[in-house]
């Protein structure tokens, strides 16, 4: 394994260390000073406000069924583009990765063209049979896997690609049935890849913002998720709630991906 | 057993289904229910509308009512509106948001024929500066000055921003010795000045209160209501400005409640709940005593000259698209020529 | 990822060359009909509203939208302003993969965690401390807001986690002994890094860029209070949209969103050619 030169090592070291330092370590920091400038008083006042814990709520339960979307389908994606072939695969994965190119505005307008029940195409047939997607949860859900879609899938291809089919291969020929191999010595090898990619879905479903503007219609108390109500609070010179429910929406996140990174096991490289 | 699994994942799913679809923690109100008001308005009504919606349920008309809320920038509103969402009141910032609602059969076209004239709230557009007004902003013309620091929303994205072009507009259109042409070059100095257009008027005012900029085209309420929070602001009404008017109306498909609850708003008691709010009341008599004002005991000084849309641009039917069309659009246009790269 | 995942060459497009097998099971085959089922509820069937949308006025409306100068000059920030970052992303993370993997310090464990904050902070709050950091009221009395520098900025931030983490696992992954080799046959490090190394982690790097790409041309949040939106000098594609929108003007607005989504589709398989030519060679 190639070392640096001594020298090499510390500049590229600093310069790491610095550049996210000044990008992103010194911005927590100030998140945590602003959230915590008046002691735990933005806490107590922002979750004594039953809109905030409700928006919590909403956000954390549209959020997880966002990420178990996700996750069963990026894993079954994933599985589908590194062991299969089949005509269009290639269209299909550069489409996978186009919903992080999409704005937030332009997702919530596409949704809207679609499932709005006054002029979506498919909106007002299922509204009529009392499916009611736009303002509701069904479509906070969609804008939230929409955003998030690719990260489970990202996550699991380069390791299914890395660990190669030959000891599934192995296991067939020693008889084993399609089920078998997947649930023995698939899925259990891409574990971690899957875990590491269910926490970034997570995280990115709980911070999401633009789309569900546009699509949850902001009902106080009702589809109003958290980062609405930290753009609403802000907004209303709430500054405080503001950053202590941000704060609180950040450390969810930070907990989980901590978490998975304690009970990962180490990487084999010295 | 990987198949007992998948029936199990399955069967949870299934479940799961109705679970959704009846939005257990996430839902929109359903229509038609009479002891519930929906109302849709501007962001900044979130806090002016606690304290008269509390008034309202005390009331003999109110009594059991309750309310589902949803605040965000007018042209959202709208939108959200005509894209289903449920309203029984519509409040938004500006008349041309309620005609969308009119053309989409939302709002009944006779919404303005009131005493009113469909209008709920009014408000002045005003200077908000840093405190002590460091830079000596009074008039207008202050704000052309060189090296002024200039914020307004943008009116191509916001349409609360329009009131603030249409103010600086009437300024120069009806100062003495005044002309359209004076007026374009005066809009057109004015933003040249300005460092900064964010989409909204709120998201103006945020940048604002972070310490972007010297001056902030702001409208009174907005100034009023930050400065009862706290924030070190003062604001300046100059000698001539435009009236904002604040619409509101019944949807079509309203619960009659209502039409209740807008007459409670346009009553005494609710004028006098917004005027603590530092809006302008619509009828007259209504005297309050408003923190955040400049002068709390006479917060709503007469201006001098006050310009208004009917009277000065002939109405908003006429002055939208004349100044503010995608491509024709006077303001557009010079929106479009301060392609200046530096 | 698509780099990984592509094993045919990028002109067969969704033509379906002759010869291109199914390797499908029944099984496969199925689970594949699901997910595109929903894969076209939740992304194909919205975004052909979009395109259909756009080509309501026909190509006119996408030439319009385009020669629109306040809109050519949104596109020319946005892009360039996203082809910047991904750039800077490319040194730096890379750098930053490396440090991650090969180097040993105390307080590793917290900058590998730090890498993976702006996937969980809302937009809009990483807006906020950012102006907080580097707005008027900066500690370090540096005030970029308003300017281009606060759009890179704010870019860097949201993008700083693809390339490290696209890069990471595969340097891991690396085995020591072809560089050990060559360094016992007197190959010199920068060689070794340059022959063996870094053809070794071009494809993911190539992933992790189109990705960060991606995510900077649709930057929104972060971009609302720090950027002040200036209409040709700070104002992003994103807020262009919404202004055509608060317009009524929805073909516009569409024939723009459009116009970026083959933007980023462009870079996506520029990207992945680029990275199996370089694949190819060595």
């Amino acid at each position: 394994m190639v070392e640096l030169s001594t020298p090499v090592k510390w500049i590229v070291r600093l310069l790491a260390l610095a550049y996210v330092f000044f990008l992103v370590g010194w911005p927590m920091i100030t998140l945590a000073q602003r959230t915590f400038a008046d002691g735990w008083s933005s806490f107590t006042v922002a979750f004594s406000d039953p809109d905030v814990t409700h928006a919590l709520l909403v956000t954390v339960e549209i959020s997880a069924w966002a990420v178990v979307i996700n996750t069963l389908f990026g894993v079954g994606m994933a599985l589908l583009l590194v062991r299969y072939e089949f005509p269009g695969k290639r269209v299909l994965s550069a489409f996978i990765d186009l919903p992080m190119s999409m704005s937030p505005v332009v997702i919530g307008l596409a949704l809207m063209l679609v499932y709005s029940g006054r002029y979506g195409w498919f909106g007002p047939t299922l509204e009529a049979h009392g499916l009611v997607v736009i303002f509701n949860s069904p479509g906070m859900i969609m804008a939230t896997c929409f955003v998030a879609l690719p990260l489970v899938v990202r996550e699991v291809v380069p390791v299914l690609e890395e660990i190669g089919d030959d000891q599934e291969q192995a296991a067939r020929s020693l008889g084993a049935n399609a089920v078998q191999v997947l649930r023995r010595i698939t899925l259990p090898a891409i574990k971690w890849a899957v875990v590491y990619g269910v926490v970034l879905s997570l995280a990115r479903s709980l911070g999401e913002f633009g789309a569900l503007k546009i699509v949850s219609g902001n009902l106080t108390g009702q589809t109003q998720t958290a980062p609405l109500v930290v753009e609403q609070k802000y907004n209303n010179f709430a500054q405080g709630e503001a950053y202590a429910l941000s704060f609180v929406l950040v450390l969810i996140s930070v907990l989980c991906i901590l978490v998975v990174s304690l009970l990962r096991p180490q990487e084999p490289r010295p | 057993m990987i198949q007992r699994n998948r029936l199990i994942a399955l069967a949870a799913a299934a479940l799961a289904v109705p679970a959704i679809l009846s939005g257990c923690a996430a839902s929109s109100g359903s229509s038609g229910d009479s002891d519930k008001l929906s109302i849709v308005g501007f962001s900044v009504l979130k806090t002016a509308n606690e304290p008269v919606t509390a008034a309202f349920q005390k009331t003999d008309a109110g009594q059991g009512i309750s309310f589902t809320t949803s605040y965000g920038a007018s042209g959202d509103q709208a939108r959200a509106v005509i894209g289903g969402l449920h309203a029984d009141e519509v409040h938004l910032s500006l008349e041309p948001d309620m005609s969308k609602l009119v053309d989409s059969g939302d709002v009944d076209k006779s919404w303005n024929q009131t005493p009113t004239h469909g209008i709920l709230t009014d408000s002045v557009v005003v200077f908000l500066v840093r405190k002590g007004n460091p830079l000596n902003i009074h008039g207008w013309d202050d704000l052309v000055k060189p090296g002024v620091k200039v914020i307004t929303p943008n009116p191509e994205s916001s349409g609360s921003a329009k009131w603030n072009i249409l103010a600086a507009w009437a300024h120069a259109a009806n100062a003495r010795g005044g002309s359209a042409a004076k007026a374009q070059d005066f809009v057109t100095k004015l933003l040249h000045n300005t460092i900064a257009m964010p989409g909204s008027g709120a998201d103006a005012l945020a940048s604002f209160l972070a310490g972007n900029g010297d001056v902030l085209l702001a409208y009174e309420n907005d100034s009023i209501e930050a400065r009862a929070s706290g924030e070190d602001v003062d604001y300046v009404i100059p000698d001539d400005t435009l009236l904002i008017q604040n619409p509101a109306a019944v949807t079509t498909d309203a619960s009659p409640a209502a039409q209740d609850f807008l007459d409670f708003q346009l009553s005494r008691e609710g004028q006098t709940l917004y005027a603590e709010a530092g809006f302008r009341p619509v009828i007259s008599g209504v005297d309050a005593h408003v923190r955040g004002a400049e002068t709390p005991s006479d917060p709503f000084p007469k201006v001098k000259t006050l310009y208004t849309l009917d009277k000065d641009f002939g109405g908003w039917s006429a002055a939208d698209p004349k100044y503010f069309d995608d491509q024709d659009g006077i303001i557009t246009k010079i929106i479009s020529g301060l392609n200046i790269g530096s | 990822m698509t780099a990984a995942v592509l094993g045919q060459d990028t002109r067969a497009v969704g033509r379906g060359r002759p010869g291109v097998r199914s390797t499908l099971t029944p099984g496969a085959g199925l689970g594949l009909g699901i997910a595109m089922v929903w894969f076209s509820l939740l992304v194909m069937i919205p975004l052909a509203a979009i395109v259909a949308t756009a080509g309501d006025e026909g190509w006119h409306g996408y030439v319009d939208t385009l020669t629109n100068p306040q809109t050519w000059a949104a596109i020319k920030l946005t892009v360039g302003q996203s082809l910047l970052v991904t750039g800077v992303n490319v040194v730096m993370g890379t750098m930053i993969a490396w440090v991650l993997v090969r180097d040993r310090f105390w307080g590793k464990r917290l900058l590998d965690l730090v890498i993976d904050i702006p996937f969980a902070m809302p937009t809009i709050v990483a807006g906020l401390v950012l102006l907080g950091l580097y707005g008027p009221g900066s500690p370090l009395g540096i005030n970029v807001s308003n300017t281009r520098t606060s759009v890179t900025l704010a870019l860097a931030f949201v993008t700083l986690p693809f390339i490290v983490r696209t890069v990471q696992p595969v340097l891991a992954e690396l085995e020591g002994d072809v560089e050990e080799a060559a360094a016992s046959l007197g190959a010199r490090r920068l060689t070794i890094l340059r022959r063996i190394v870094l053809p070794a982690i071009v494809p993911a790097i190539a992933a992790g860029a189109a990705l960060s790409f991606a995510r900077a041309i649709s930057e929104y949040g972060s971009l609302v209070l720090l950027s002040g939106s200036l209409p040709f000098k700070t104002e992003a594609v994103s807020v262009r949209v919404l202004s055509f929108i608060e317009g009524g003007d929805r073909t516009s607005a569409a024939s723009l969103a459009t116009i970026m989504l083959g933007v980023a589709l462009a870079v996506i398989v520029a990207l992945d050619v680029l990275q199996r030519r370089v694949a190819r060679r060595g």
